[in-house]
C-alpha cells in the first residue's frame, strides 16, 4: 500500500467516524462509549502482525504478546461491560399500569 | 492477487462494513446490543482474516502461536471477569481502565517495532516509508502513552484513589505541560532524524504530559476528559495502522477517533463545558470557591421522613430527579421499591434525567434500567420541564447543580447557562442530601433556600428504606 492510499484510507474513515452518530440520545452516551472504546481495541491485529512477524526474536514475541493481552482486555472487556450496560435496556418493562 | 490476498481483502472490507453498521447501530435504543454484537463479531472476523492471511503466505511459527495463545488468553480472561464483576456504578472508571489498555497496546506495538525494526522486511518498501514509519511510530507512540497515562488518572480520580493536587490548579501547570510538549516534539524530530534512543525520551515525557494534562481537572468534567482519550485511543490504533500498514486498522481507529470527538463535543453541550474550558480550566470548584465565596444559606427547612410520607401519599403526581448522590450510595433499588409503592396508589411517577445525571452521561439511565424502572418513565429535560408546575412532589435524591436555579436566574453564576431542571415549578421540592455540602461546582443552590422546599437528611439508601417504612406505615402501596 502506497502511503498516499493510506491516507485516503484515513480521511475516509474519520469522514466515516464522523457522520456515524449524528443524534445520539443521552441514555446511550455511555454504552456508545464503551463501545467504540472496545472498537478501539483493534490494536491487536497490529500486536497479533508483530507477533507472526517476530521471527523468533523472543524481546519482541514478548513485547507482541504483551501488547495483545492489554489489546483483548479492552476488546473483550469492554463488549462484554457494553452488553451488560444494553441488556438492562432491552429487559422488558415488567409492570406496566 | 494470490488467493490469501483477496480473502484477507474481502475480510477486511466485511470488517469494516460491520464495525460501521455497528457503531450506528449503537446510537439507537433498539438495535444498540445487536450492533454491539455486531461489533464484536466484526472484531473476530478481522482477527480470522488476519491470520487466515499468514497462515497462506508466510506461515505462523509454532513459537509465536505460542505467544498469541499465552497474551490473547490472559488479556481476555482478565478483561472478561472484571467486565463481569464490576458494579455498575463504577462504569466510568471501567471504561477509562479499558481505554488506557487499549493505548497501551498501541503503544508497545510501535516501541516494539522501533526497537527491533523488523516492519522493514514488510511488503513493499518505497522511498518515503522509512520517515512514514518512523513518524507513524513516534505518533503512536505519543497519543497511545498520553492516552494510557491519562485514562489510568482518570480512573484514579474517579475511584477516589487521587485526588486534586492544589499546585495543579496555579497558572505553573500550563508552563510545566508546555515543558513537556516541547520536549516530546524535541524527541520526535530527534527520533526522525534516526537517533533511536530518544524513542525512550518521548515515551517518558508523553506519558508525563498525559498526567499533567488530566491530573488537574475536576470530577465533574472526568467523562468528557474519557470521551476525549477514547477518541484518542482510536488516533493511536489509526497510527498503529500506518506502522504495520494495515488498512483496516486505520479505518477503525479513524473512525473511533471521529467518533468519539462527537460524542465529546454533544457531553461537551450537555454540561455547558466548552472542550477548551475542560482542558485547560481546570476544576471549576477551585474556580468558584474564590469567586462566589458566599455560600451561606438563610432560610433552609429541614423535615422528617415521615412528613415526607405524609406529602407524598397526597399527590397526584411525583417527580423523581436522580443524581449522583444516589448512584454513590447505590439506592436505585431502593428507591424502585418506593416508587413501586407510589405507583400502586395511583401516583403518577416521572424520573427526570439531566443528560448529566449520576457520572456519566446515559450513566443514570443504566442505573435505574439495572433497578428495573421502565424505559417510558424516564423522561429527558427537555420533555419533562414543561410539567413541572402541574407536579405535586419533586424528590431531589443526590443531585444538586442540575437543579440550581441560578442557572437560569444569576447572570454571575459560574453555572449559568447550563440547562437545569425547573424542579422549583413544582409545589413542594424535597431533597435527599447527607448534608448542606455543595455540589461538583462548589456553587450554592438557590434551590435549597426557597419557601416550597425542604430538607430532608441523611444517606439517600438510609432516607429511602425509612421512606418505606413510612409509606408501609400509611397504608401506600396496599389496596
Amino acid at each position: 500500500m502506497s502511503f498516499i492510499s493510506l491516507l485516503w484510507v484515513l480521511l475516509l474513515g474519520s469522514l466515516l467516524g464522523l457522520e456515524l452518530i449524528g443524534k445520539v440520545p443521552p441514555t446511550l452516551h455511555t454504552p456508545l462509549m464503551s463501545g467504540a472504546n472496545a472498537i478501539s481495541g483493534i490494536t491487536m491485529l497490529a500486536a497479533l502482525t508483530l507477533i507472526v512477524k517476530a521471527e523468533g526474536n523472543l524481546p519482541l514475541l514478548i513485547i507482541g504478546s504483551i501488547s495483545l493481552g492489554f489489546a483483548l482486555f479492552n476488546v473483550v472487556g469492554g463488549f462484554f461491560v457494553t452488553d451488560r450496560m444494553l441488556a438492562m435496556f432491552s429487559r422488558k418493562p415488567s409492570n406496566k399500569k | 492477487m494470490n488467493l490469501p490476498v483477496i480473502i484477507k481483502f474481502v475480510i477486511d472490507l466485511l470488517a469494516v462494513l460491520l464495525l460501521a453498521l455497528g457503531i450506528k447501530g449503537l446510537s439507537k435504543v433498539k438495535s444498540a446490543r445487536d450492533a454491539n454484537r455486531l461489533a464484536a463479531f466484526a472484531m473476530l472476523l478481522s482477527v480470522i482474516g488476519l491470520l487466515s492471511y499468514y497462515l497462506g503466505t508466510s506461515g505462523i511459527d509454532l513459537q509465536s502461536w505460542t505467544w498469541i495463545i499465552i497474551g490473547s488468553i490472559i488479556g481476555s480472561l482478565l478483561g472478561a471477569i472484571l467486565a463481569k464483576k464490576v458494579p455498575m456504578t463504577s462504569m466510568p472508571e471501567t471504561v477509562a481502565l479499558f481505554n488506557g489498555c487499549g493505548g497501551m497496546s498501541s503503544l508497545l506495538v510501535a516501541l516494539g517495532v522501533a526497537i527491533f525494526p523488523i516492519s522493514n522486511n514488510l511488503e513493499n518498501v518505497d522511498f518515503l516509508k522509512s520517515l512514514i514509519n518512523e513518524v507513524s511510530i513516534s505518533v503512536s507512540i505519543f497519543v497511545g502513552a498520553i492516552t494510557f497515562t491519562g485514562s489510568i488518572v482518570a480512573m484514579a480520580k474517579l475511584q477516589g484513589w487521587l485526588s486534586t493536587p492544589g499546585w495543579t490548579q496555579s497558572k505553573f501547570r500550563h508552563f510545566v505541560n508546555i515543558v513537556f510538549a516541547v520536549a516530546s516534539l524535541i524527541a520526535f524530530f530527534d527520533l526522525i532524524n534516526g537517533n533511536t534512543s530518544s524513542i525512550w525520551l518521548l515515551v517518558l515525557v508523553s506519558s508525563l504530559l498525559g498526567i499533567g494534562v488530566t491530573l488537574p481537572i475536576g470530577g465533574a468534567d472526568m467523562p468528557v476528559v474519557i470521551s476525549l482519550l477514547n477518541s484518542y485511543s482510536g488516533i493511536a490504533a489509526a497510527a498503529a495502522g500506518f506502522v504495520v500498514d494495515s488498512q483496516l486498522l486505520i479505518v477503525a481507529g479513524a473512525m473511533v477517533g471521529a467518533a468519539g470527538l462527537i460524542l465529546t463535543q454533544v457531553m461537551c453541550k450537555g454540561m455547558n463545558r466548552s472542550l477548551v474550558s475542560v482542558l485547560f480550566g481546570g476544576s471549576l470548584s477551585a474556580q468558584s470557591t474564590t469567586s462566589s465565596g458566599s455560600a451561606e444559606y438563610t432560610n433552609i427547612t429541614s423535615c422528617s421522613v415521615e412528613e415526607c410520607a405524609l406529602t407524598l401519599e397526597a399527590a397526584n403526581k411525583v417527580i423523581i430527579v436522580p443524581g449522583y448522590g444516589l448512584a454513590v450510595a447505590q439506592a436505585q433499588h431502593t428507591l424502585r421499591e418506593v416508587t413501586k409503592k407510589l405507583e400502586q396508589n395511583g401516583i403518577e411517577v416521572v424520573y427526570a434525567i439531566h443528560p448529566v445525571a449520576g457520572r456519566m452521561p446515559g450513566h443514570m439511565n443504566v442505573l435505574l434500567a439495572e433497578a428495573d424502572v421502565p424505559y417510558e418513565q424516564l423522561k429527558e429535560m427537555d420533555v419533562v420541564n414543561p410539567d413541572f408546575p402541574a407536579t405535586d412532589v419533586v424528590l431531589v435524591l443526590g443531585a444538586n447543580d442540575v437543579v440550581n436555579p441560578q442557572a437560569k436566574n444569576d447572570s454571575s453564576s459560574p453555572l449559568y447557562g447550563m440547562p437545569v431542571l425547573d424542579v422549583q415549578e413544582a409545589r413542594t421540592v424535597f431533597v435527599i442530601k447527607r448534608g448542606m455540602s455543595a455540589g461538583y461546582s462548589g456553587i450554592k443552590n438557590d434551590l435549597f433556600d426557597l419557601p416550597n422546599t425542604s430538607m430532608v437528611f441523611g444517606d439517600a439508601k438510609k432516607v429511602l428504606s425509612d421512606l418505606i417504612g413510612e409509606l408501609k406505615d400509611l397504608g401506600v402501596g396496599e389496596k
